[in-house]
Formats: C-alpha cells, structure tokens, sequence
C-alpha cells in the first residue's frame, strides 16, 4: 500500500480530464473550490464553472436546472451542506425529477477532524440512501474517488459521491475496473465477511491480517456503492461465511451497516456486527485521534469479527440442540 | 398568437377548467384563478414553445415555482395541445399524470416537478445558465407565489440570477396577498416586494396581474431589459372573478362544493374558447 492522497484529490483530477473530454460537464461550488478540488477545473473551464456562494440549497437547484438542461453538473460543497442542508431540495429537484446531478461532497466523516462535530457528518450515507433515485457511492481511495468520479459521468440520474478530507493509502487493485454497483473483492475468506466501504477498507485489510495470525479467515470486500447494493455479491459471500462485520466511517444507524442489515435480515440471516459510530456526534481533534475514541480502528474491526463469529457458533450450537 | 381579448377569453376558460377540476377532487382553486391570466398570456401567446414536442431544447421554459396552483398550467397545458382535454379529469386521481402537485417525470412538458415552496427560481437560474452555454436567447419565467417568498431559498437564487446577469430570467411574483394562515402582511409580511428586488439588482416591474395589457406590457418590457434579470410584481385577486372565493384565505386549498361550483362558473361567465370540460357520466 502505497501513501496518497485523498479522495477528494481523485475527484479533483478526474474532474479536470472530464471537462476536456465532455463538453457537457459542468461544476458549481458553495465558496468551497479549492476544499472541495474543484478549483483547477474552475480556473481551466470558468464558462462551465459556476461560484453560487453560500447558498447550497440554491445551488442543488441549479443545479437540477443544468441537468434539466441536459448538462452534466457536478454541485460541490461538504457532506453536511448537500445531505443535511440542501436534504429537501435533493429530494424535489433532484430525485423526484430525475435530474441527472451529480453531488460530489468533501469532508464526510470523523477524518474532517479539527472542525469538530458540526462539520463531521455521520448521518449523510443513511439521508441519501433512503431517497428514490438516488445512488450512493463511497469511495476508499483518491484512485477509486477518480475511477467512481469518471464513472459517474456514464450513469444516468443523480448521484451522491462522498469524499473523505484526509489522505489514505491506496487500496483499491486499479487493474479489476471499476463499476457502479459492483462491490469489489479484495480478499477472499472463509470464516467471516468484512464488507467496508470508504477509509475503512484500508482499516478492514488490517484487521484481516491481525485475524489471520490468530488462525481466522476473512474476506474483504469493498462496498463502493451502498446503493444501488450489489446483492449478488454479498448474498453468494454471505453463504461461504454465515458471519458478517460491516465498517464504515458513519453511523451505524443507516449507512451500509443498515443496507447490509436489510438486506440479509430477509435473504440470508446471519450475524451481522457492525463497525461505525453509535449514534453519536463527533468533536474536535486531529483524524487519527477521533478514529481512534470512536472505534473506527482496525482493532475494533477485530472484536467485531470475534463477537459475530462467537454467536455464530452460538447459533450453530442452537441448532445441533 | 392571441391578442389582448383572445387572452382574456382563454383566461377565463382556464379559470372554469379550475372550478371544474377541484370541485370534483381537491386542490387549490384560488391561486391557480387569480394566476390564470399571466399562465394564459405565457401559453398562448408568449412562450416559443411546441406541444408536441415538449423537449425542444430552444424552447422558452415555464417554471412553475408554487406548484400547488397546477391546475391553471393543466388547463393551460391541455388547451395548448400538451395532452388531451379528458385527461384533465385525472387529476389527483390514482395512476394520473396530473399529480396534485406538478411531477416532471409522468407529465412531458412540465420544466420541473413542484411543491415545496422556495425552489423554482434556483431551477430556473439553472436553465437559464444552460441556455447561456448552449448560445440560446430563449426566456424562462418562473412564477411564484407571494407567501413564497419568505422561504430563504428565494433570496438566495434571487442573488445567483443577479450574480450571474441573468436577464433571461423573469420572475413574476403573483402577489394576491393570502396564504394558507391568512393574509401575507399578517402571517409574515414581505412588503416592500419590488423595493427588495431593485435591492439585490434586479429590473422591477410592477403591474395589475389580472389585466392583461398590463401583463402584455410587462414581459414585452422584459424582453427588452438587459444586464439584469427581472422580476413583475403581479397584483392578483385570489379567486378573482368569482366574489365569495376573492381575497379569502380559505380558498387556499378548499374545493368548491358542487353549488359553489355553479355559482362560480356563472360569475365566471360563459367562454368562447373551447368548450366546457364534461364530466365521464355525461358522455
């Protein structure tokens, strides 16, 4: 694993060689261009960059506008402003019309850091993914943020791409392409599933090492896009390891944690465990610090995967009797 | 292209296509007849605008902020060719293309769905700087409401279509001073309306919104402005025409029961264009 840069980088420079390639893709920012990396495709395309201020909902209407045009806009601002503040306009001018925006959001998460709680969001996953419409994809990496940006250009209607603040090694194998919906297996297992999404495949892959000196197999399986969910391959996983942990960098309540729930409570019940914060703002402190005191860790993964093989065997054990 | 009395004609049709409509279902009567006038000058005589073939991209665009008076644009919409007449009494029915509040994705034609207040201006702002890219004069007009207007969201896309020059853009605010609560200056007042919008940059114009010369004049006058967008402070009566709906609150969001239909269709008065919609039963 090699030391990069974050995913807002990814989406930064994917953007930029869109703006060469399709005539039809614009961006608008909320007075955040240089934070958000949107910055290079403003200074090289300024007839297709549009400044709205600080105004996010305005904005999520604009862009809806462009798109009901048939451009392409990329609105970019912090996780908080589009899912939390711009929810409603999301929802209307968005989702409910179809309209193809594509809402590219830095600073989601814990890993935001210093700004604290109000700037943290950890609820943004759970507010897009129940809308209609929409899709939601949470990339692990600056490779998979640039391959999820570049990608999200040939998809048709609205999308929610989250992009973390912080740098992040690279994790993601940039040789298996990358698809929308496509969950991708990095490591194959046979006593427990790990399905991770964003920083924490990085965090799941330690974990797999620390569980496999103790005689555990896990598989690891990046899900990139929390919707729509690839049931496929989570359900044909499942069924190879009847045990499931889930990791991510928000809420338990309602993010993947919640799809993976959902899904498996009616097509395959197995434990599911799940790794994240417990409902629960952030604060103020560096990246590390905050991944630490809530639990994102890489050790925490590992007590996850110990206690939802523990009631497997419980459950097996019921069985037998 | 209709002239002053032709529109007038077509506004008074619109206006008993709404009494019609809501009076067999539900829906908002009052604003969608005091709007009749200014959506019937747009359907049938302003509006670049082909039928049937709702997504010409030249088209000029009407964006329909306060969505709960869509029965006007309906009946507009139909009477211009967009649909067939008899569809209108789908409205608000199950498995309709005529939502209670406009839906863009069943209804070709519709520019946006609409609803929750506030949003319009901020979509047509966006259109509007598609239009721009895309090297096109044609206009957008965003209607909306007076009570509307203390959502925040206006503000801020009034600033953007200042910011952005964008003088396509007209915004005709139909002020009838009545909100669900009550009147607008009571429940929360947004006096001085033009004097806010010359504030943040805009061209003012501001006109009696139910006589059509003055509305004629109005958009010929935006048609001309430049620089800045423009915004028609449209004095309306809530339930004009009709004296027990004009100018009362409750009109809002109530359908007139079957008496207080006919009642309204006669002070409306007989319409020489098109015919009176008929009900499934007396075909």
């Amino acid at each position: 694993m090699t030391k990069a840069k974050s995913g807002r980088d990814g989406f930064g420079k994917a953007l930029l060689e869109l703006g060469e390639k399709n005539q039809n893709v614009v961006a608008l920012c909320a007075d955040l261009a240089e934070s958000v990396r949107v910055e290079a495709f403003a200074n090289k395309y300024p007839e297709r960059y549009f400044q709205i201020g600080i105004s996010e909902q305005d904005m999520i209407g604009t862009a809806s506008g462009l798109a009901l045009s048939n451009y392409i806009p990329f609105a970019t601002t912090y996780a908080v402003f589009a899912a939390q503040r711009a929810n409603e306009q999301i929802r209307l001018a968005a989702c409910y019309n179809q309209a193809n925006v594509k809402i590219a959001v830095s600073h989601a998460g814990l890993t935001c850091g210093e700004d604290g709680a109000t700037h943290q969001a950890l609820e943004d996953i759970a507010s897009m993914r129940v809308m209609p419409e929409m899709t939601v994809i949470v990339p692990a990496d600056e490779n998979e943020a640039y391959e999820a940006t570049k990608a999200s250009v040939e998809w048709i209607g609205p999308i929610y791409l989250r992009l973390g603040r912080t740098p992040v090694p690279i994790v993601t194998n940039d040789t298996s392409p990358f698809q929308i919906g496509k969950a991708r297996t990095l490591k194959n297992g046979t006593d427990v599933s790990i399905f991770a999404c964003g920083i924490m495949v990085e965090r799941a892959l330690q974990a797999r090492e620390q569980l496999a000196s103790e005689g555990i197999n896990a598989s690891v399986i990046n899900i990139h896009t929390i919707k729509p969910l690839d049931k496929e391959t989570i359900i044909n996983e499942v069924q190879h390891t009847d045990c499931v942990v889930t990791a991510e960098e928000h809420s338990i309540i309602g993010g993947l944690g919640g799809a993976i729930s959902e899904l498996l409570a009616e097509e395959h019940p197995v434990p599911v465990h799940k790794v994240g914060t417990q409902d629960t703002f952030g604060e103020s402190a560096s990246p590390e610090e905050l991944l630490e005191k809530y639990g994102l860790t890489a050790a925490k993964i590992v007590t996850a995967c110990k206690e939802a093989l523990g009631q497997k065997e419980q459950n097996l054990k019921r069985v037998r009797s | 292209m209709a002239n002053t009395r032709e529109v007038k004609e077509i506004a008074k049709r619109i206006k008993r296509d709404v009494i019609q409509l809501t009076s067999k279902n539900t829906g908002h009567p009052g604003g969608a007849i005091g709007a009749a006038d200014i959506i019937a000058e747009l359907y049938f005589n302003r509006l670049h605008h082909r039928p049937s073939h709702p997504d010409w991209e030249d088209r000029d665009r009407f964006v329909l902020s306060n969505g709960h008076i869509c029965t006007a644009l309906y009946s507009a919409m139909a009477r211009s060719g967009y649909f067939p007449i008899e569809e209108l009494w789908t409205f608000r029915k199950l498995n309709s293309r005529l939502q209670g509040h406009p839906s863009r994705i069943d209804l070709p034609g519709l520019e946006t769905s609409a609803g929750p207040l506030g949003q319009g201006l901020s979509i047509a702002n966006g259109m509007a700087l598609a239009h721009r890219l895309r090297g096109s004069d044609a206009k957008i007009y965003c209607l909306v409401g007076d009570g509307e207007i203390q959502e925040g969201q206006v503000w801020e896309s009034a600033m953007t279509a200042a910011h952005h020059h964008l003088d396509q853009i007209a915004l005709i605010v139909s002020w009838n001073d009545i909100q669900i609560d009550g009147h607008v200056k009571d429940v929360m007042n947004i006096e001085p309306i033009a004097e806010k919008f010359k504030a943040f940059g805009w061209h003012t114009i501001e006109i009696d919104g139910n006589k059509v010369n003055e509305i004629k004049n109005a958009f010929d006058q935006f048609e001309q402005n430049t620089g800045a967008p423009t915004a028609i402070i449209a004095k309306t009566v809530i339930g004009k025409d009709v004296s027990f709906m004009e100018d009362e609150a409750i009109w809002h969001g109530k359908a007139p029961s079957a008496e207080e239909a006919t009642r309204a269709l006669e002070e409306i008065g007989t319409c020489s264009f098109g015919t009176d919609l008929i009900t499934k039963e007396e075909y």
